[in-house]
C-alpha cells in the first residue's frame, strides 16, 4: 500500500518554533544554560524590582535636602535642585546662558558635520565662526559680554571644551608625530619614538602634576599660563602620542604601491603625503580613533586632581555641601549617564562608519 | 689631446639635493629641540634660585614627617622621603597586581559569557561591556569609594556575612589565622610544591613528545599543591588559633584589614579594565575560524579538549598584545588612587612635593618610576608571547 500521492506537510514541533522555540534555543539549550538562566531570573527577580522600587516608587523628586533623608528611597533631589551648579559650576549665575548656547551650538555643529562625505571647505568655515562664536560667548568681553574669566569656566562645558579642543589639536599633532616616526631621517625618527614611548608609558595624572607644579617653573619670570590652558595642553600632549600610534598603524596598512606610485608621478614628500598616502590612511584608521577620542573625553574628568571644576568635580562639591551628604550614588548615577550617552553616541559613530568602510571595501570588489 | 665637452649638467644647488636637505632638517631639529631644552632648563634653574628650591635628590633622605595610611613595610614619620616613596611603590604594585590577575580572570569570563549560546547571558555580557567602558574610571572609583561609606554601617553595626569577616565603612575584616612557626614552614612547602610540580610538568611533556605516553599532570600538580603544605602543616602541630577582628571601641582590631580606599581602587580599576578584556577576548576567540573546531572535533578530541588544546592557544596569540596594553593601562591608571586617598606612589609623590617644592625632582620620579613598571610588563608580556608564538617549521 502506498501513500506517496498524499504528501502530508509535517509541521515541526511546537517547541521548536515561535516563541517558544526562541526560549528553547536561546534560554534552555542544555543543562548547564537551562541553570544560568534560572539562575539570573531568580537574581533578576531580586535586583530590579528593589532598583525600581528604590529609583521610581519611593524616591523624591523636587525636595530639599531635609526630606530627602528622610525618604526611603532615591533622592533624585540632588539632581534638580543644585542641576545649574552641576552642569555650569562657578559660572556667573546670571551668565549662565551663555555657555548653555554655546553648547547648543556645539552640538549643532557636531551632529551636522556627522557624515564624513560632507566635510568640505565651506564646512570648515562654518567650524570657524562656530568657535569663533562658541569662544566669545564663554569669554565675554565682546558686543557687550561681561568678561568672564576662565577660572570661572566650570561644569559641563569645561568638560566639553577640555576634550573638544583636547581632540581637535591632538589629531593634527599626532599625525605629524606618527610621520615623524616613519621617517627615513634618523634624528627625526628618534625624537618621535622618544616622545611617543614616553608619553605612552605615563599616566597622565603625571602629565597633569606636570602642568600645575613643574610647568610654572619652566615660565620666565612673571609669565604666567592660565591653569585651563596648561590641563588643555598636557591632555593634547597626552593624547597626541596614543593618535600617533594609531595613524602609524593606518600608514603601514596601506599598500607599499602607493608610497611608489606616488613618488614615480614625481610628487615631492608633502605632496605625496596630502594627496596619496594621508587621505587613505586617515580614512582607515577612523574607527581606532574614535575609539581613542572617546578616552580622551573620558580622561578629562583627571582634571578633578588638579582641582579644575569640570562636570565630575562639581557633582564633588555638590555633595561636599552637609545638606546633600550621602546621596552620591544619585548624583554619580546621572553624571555616569551624561558620559554614557556621550561615549556611546561616540562609539555608535565609529561602529556606523566602521560598516559604511567595509560595505564599500566589499562593493569595490 | 681634444677636450670632452659634455654638455655641463644644470648645477643643482646643495639645499635641492634631497640628501642634503635630509641632514639640514635634522640639524635644524635637533637645535630647536636643543635650544627649547636649553630654555627650559635655564629657566627652572633661575626660578628655583629664586624661590630658593634646592635641587637634586638630597631630599630622598630627609625626614618624610608625614604618616601614610596603609604601609606594607614598616614606615613612620620619621622615616626618610626615600623609604615613604618606596611604601608608595610597593602599594601601587600591590593594587596593580592583584588587580591584573582579576581583571584577566573576570574580563576572560565575560568575554566567554558574551559569545555564549544563552541569549540571557550573551545579553548581560555585552551590556556590562557596554555599560563599564563608556564610564570614566574616575567616577567609577568615586562611586564605589562612596558607596563603601554610605552603604555600609560604622564599625559597632559591622556586617558579618560570614562569621570571621567584618564588613563596615572602616572596610573589609576578616580573620586570619594567628601567627605561629608552623605557617612558615606551610608556605615554603607551598613553593616547593609548585617547583616539584613545574619540573613533573616539564617531564611529563618531554615524555609524551617521545613516547606518547600521557600523565596526569593536574591531579598531580593539585595533589601536590594541596598534599604538600598540608602535611607540613600536620607535621608542625596542626595549629587552629584564627586571629579573629573583633570590635574594640570605636574601631575593630585584630584580623586582617582590607582598607576602604584599597577595595574601592580595586573594585574601579577591575571592573573598568575586565571590560576592555571582555572585548579583547570576545575578539580572540572570535577570530578563530570555525573550521578548527569542526577539525579539532573531526579527530575525535572532546569539547574540553577542543577548546584547551585547539582554540584557546590559538586565541591567545590575537589576545596577548592587547591584553597586554589593557593591563598596563590597569597599572597607570591605578594611579588615579590619589583621588580618592589610597597611599600610592603618586599620592606620596605628591606630597613630597608639596612639602619640598621640587615639583621638578618629584614628577620625574613619577616618569621614572611607571615607565620602569611599563617596561618589565611589557617585557614579560612579549616574553609570553614569543613563547605562545607559532613555531614556524
Amino acid at each position: 500500500m502506498s501513500t506517496h500521492s498524499e504528501v502530508e506537510t509535517i509541521k515541526p514541533p511546537l517547541t521548536n518554533i515561535g516563541a517558544l522555540g526562541w526560549v528553547k534555543n536561546n534560554l534552555f539549550n542544555g543543562y548547564l544554560n537551562s541553570a544560568a538562566t534560572i539562575l539570573i531570573f531568580i537574581a533578576l527577580l531580586k535586583v530590579v524590582p528593589q532598583f525600581i522600587q528604590w529609583a521610581f516608587i519611593d524616591s523624591v523628586w523636587f525636595t530639599s535636602g531635609k526630606e530627602c533623608h528622610e525618604a526611603a528611597g532615591a533622592c533624585w533631589s540632588v539632581v534638580t535642585q543644585n542641576i545649574r551648579f552641576n552642569i555650569f559650576g562657578y559660572y556667573p549665575y546670571e551668565e549662565q546662558w551663555r555657555p548653555l548656547l554655546a553648547m547648543v551650538i556645539l552640538i549643532f555643529m557636531l551632529v551636522y558635520s556627522r557624515d564624513w562625505k560632507k566635510w568640505s571647505k565651506k564646512l570648515g568655515y562654518l567650524w570657524l565662526a562656530a568657535l569663533f562664536t562658541m569662544g566669545t560667548l564663554m569669554k565675554g568681553g565682546l558686543f557687550g559680554l561681561v568678561a568672564v574669566e576662565s577660572t570661572k569656566w566650570s561644569g559641563l562645558p569645561l568638560t566639553l571644551l577640555l576634550s573638544f579642543f583636547g581632540i581637535l589639536a591632538s589629531y593634527p599633532l599626532g599625525v605629524v608625530l606618527a610621520l615623524g616616526r616613519q621617517s627615513s631621517l634618523p634624528v627625526i625618527k628618534a625624537f618621535c619614538v622618544v616622545y611617543i614611548e614616553l608619553i605612552r608609558g605615563v599616566p597622565l595624572i603625571t602629565l597633569l602634576f606636570m602642568s600645575s607644579v613643574m610647568f610654572p617653573l619652566f615660565l620666565p619670570e612673571g609669565v604666567t599660563i592660565d591653569k585651563v590652558l596648561r590641563a588643555q595642553m598636557a591632555i593634547i600632549l597626552f593624547t597626541a602620542a596614543y593618535i600617533a600610534e594609531v595613524v602609524r598603524g593606518g600608514l603601514q596598512a596601506l599598500n607599499k604601491g602607493q608610497y611608489e606610485a606616488a613618488e614615480s608621478l614625481g610628487l615631492n614628500y608633502w605632496q605625496k603625503m596630502r594627496l596619496i598616502i594621508l587621505p587613505q590612511a586617515l580614512k582607515i584608521v577612523i574607527p581606532p580613533s574614535v575609539g581613542i577620542l572617546i578616552s580622551a573625553f573620558k580622561d578629562t574628568s583627571l582634571v578633578v586632581i588638579i582641582a579644575l571644576y569640570d562636570i565630575l568635580n562639581t557633582t564633588k562639591s555638590i555633595l561636599n555641601v552637609p545638606e546633600w551628604t550621602g546621596f552620591s550614588t544619585e548624583a554619580y548615577l546621572f553624571v555616569a549617564a551624561i558620559y554614557y550617552f556621550c561615549c556611546f553616541s561616540m562609539s555608535k559613530y565609529s561602529r556606523n562608519i566602521e560598516k559604511e568602510l567595509e560595505y564599500k571595501a566589499q562593493t569595490k570588489k | 689631446m681634444a677636450e670632452i665637452h659634455s654638455t655641463p649638467l644644470k648645477k643643482t644647488y646643495f639645499w635641492n639635493d634631497e640628501k642634503t636637505r635630509g641632514i639640514l632638517y635634522q640639524i635644524f631639529t635637533a637645535a630647536a629641540v636643543a635650544f627649547i631644552g636649553y630654555y627650559l632648563i635655564a629657566n627652572v634653574q633661575e626660578n628655583m634660585a629664586r624661590q630658593s628650591i634646592a635641587t637634586g635628590f638630597d631630599f630622598l633622605n630627609k625626614e618624610a614627617a608625614f604618616e601614610i595610611g596603609e604601609t606594607p613595610i614598616k614606615y613612620s614619620a620619621a622615616d626618610s622621603y626615600g623609604r615613604a616613596l618606596f611604601v608608595g611603590i610597593l602599594n601601587t604594585l600591590k593594587v596593580s597586581l592583584v588587580g591584573m590577575i582579576l581583571t584577566t580572570m573576570l574580563g576572560t569570563f565575560i568575554g566567554v559569557c558574551t559569545l555564549s549560546k544563552n541569549w540571557l547571558v550573551a545579553k548581560i555580557g555585552t551590556m556590562y561591556v557596554e555599560l563599564f567602558q563608556n564610564i570614566p574610571v574616575l567616577l567609577q572609583l568615586f562611586f564605589f569609594y562612596a558607596l563603601f561609606y554610605e552603604a555600609f554601617p560604622g564599625p559597632r553595626q559591622a556586617l558579618t556575612p560570614v562569621s570571621g569577616v567584618f564588613l563596615s565603612n572602616r572596610g573589609i575584616d576578616f580573620a586570619v589565622p594567628a601567627p605561629h612557626f608552623a605557617w612558615k614552614f606551610v608556605g615554603v612547602a607551598f613553593v616547593l610544591a609548585c617547583a616539584i610540580a613545574f619540573a613533573v610538568r616539564y617531564w611529563a611533556r618531554k615524555r609524551q613528545e617521545q613516547t606518547g605516553q600521557q600523565f596526569p599532570i593536574v591531579a598531580t600538580a593539585a595533589g601536590l599543591l594541596l598534599g604538600l603544605p598540608l602535611l607540613s602543616w600536620i607535621v608542625c602541630g596542626a595549629p587552629t588559633a584564627m586571629d579573629m577582628p573583633s570590635l574594640q571601641g570605636f574601631n575593630i582590631k585584630g584580623g586582617y584589614n582590607v582598607s576602604p580606599e584599597f577595595s574601592a581602587l580595586l573594585v574601579g580599576l577591575v571592573l573598568y579594565t575586565a571590560a576592555f578584556v571582555a572585548q579583547i577576548v570576545r575578539a580572540g576567540i572570535q577570530s578563530i575560524s570555525h573550521g578548527q573546531t569542526e577539525a579539532a572535533m573531526s579527530i575525535g578530541l572532546k569539547a574540553k579538549h577542543v577548546m584547551s588544546l585547539v582554540i584557546f592557544p590559538q586565541a591567545l596569540r590575537v589576545i596577548v598584545p592587547p591584553l597586554t596594553s589593557q593591563l598596563l593601562n590597569l597599572t597607570k591608571n591605578s594611579s588615579l588612587a590619589v583621588a580618592i586617598g589610597y597611599p600610592d606612589f603618586v599620592q606620596v609623590a605628591g606630597t613630597t612635593i608639596n612639602q619640598t617644592g621640587q615639583a621638578v625632582e618629584g614628577v620625574a620620579l613619577m616618569m621614572m618610576v611607571y615607565l620602569t613598571l611599563s617596561l618589565l610588563t611589557s617585557a614579560f608580556m612579549n616574553w609570553y608571547n614569543k613563547k605562545i608564538a607559532i613555531i614556524e617549521r
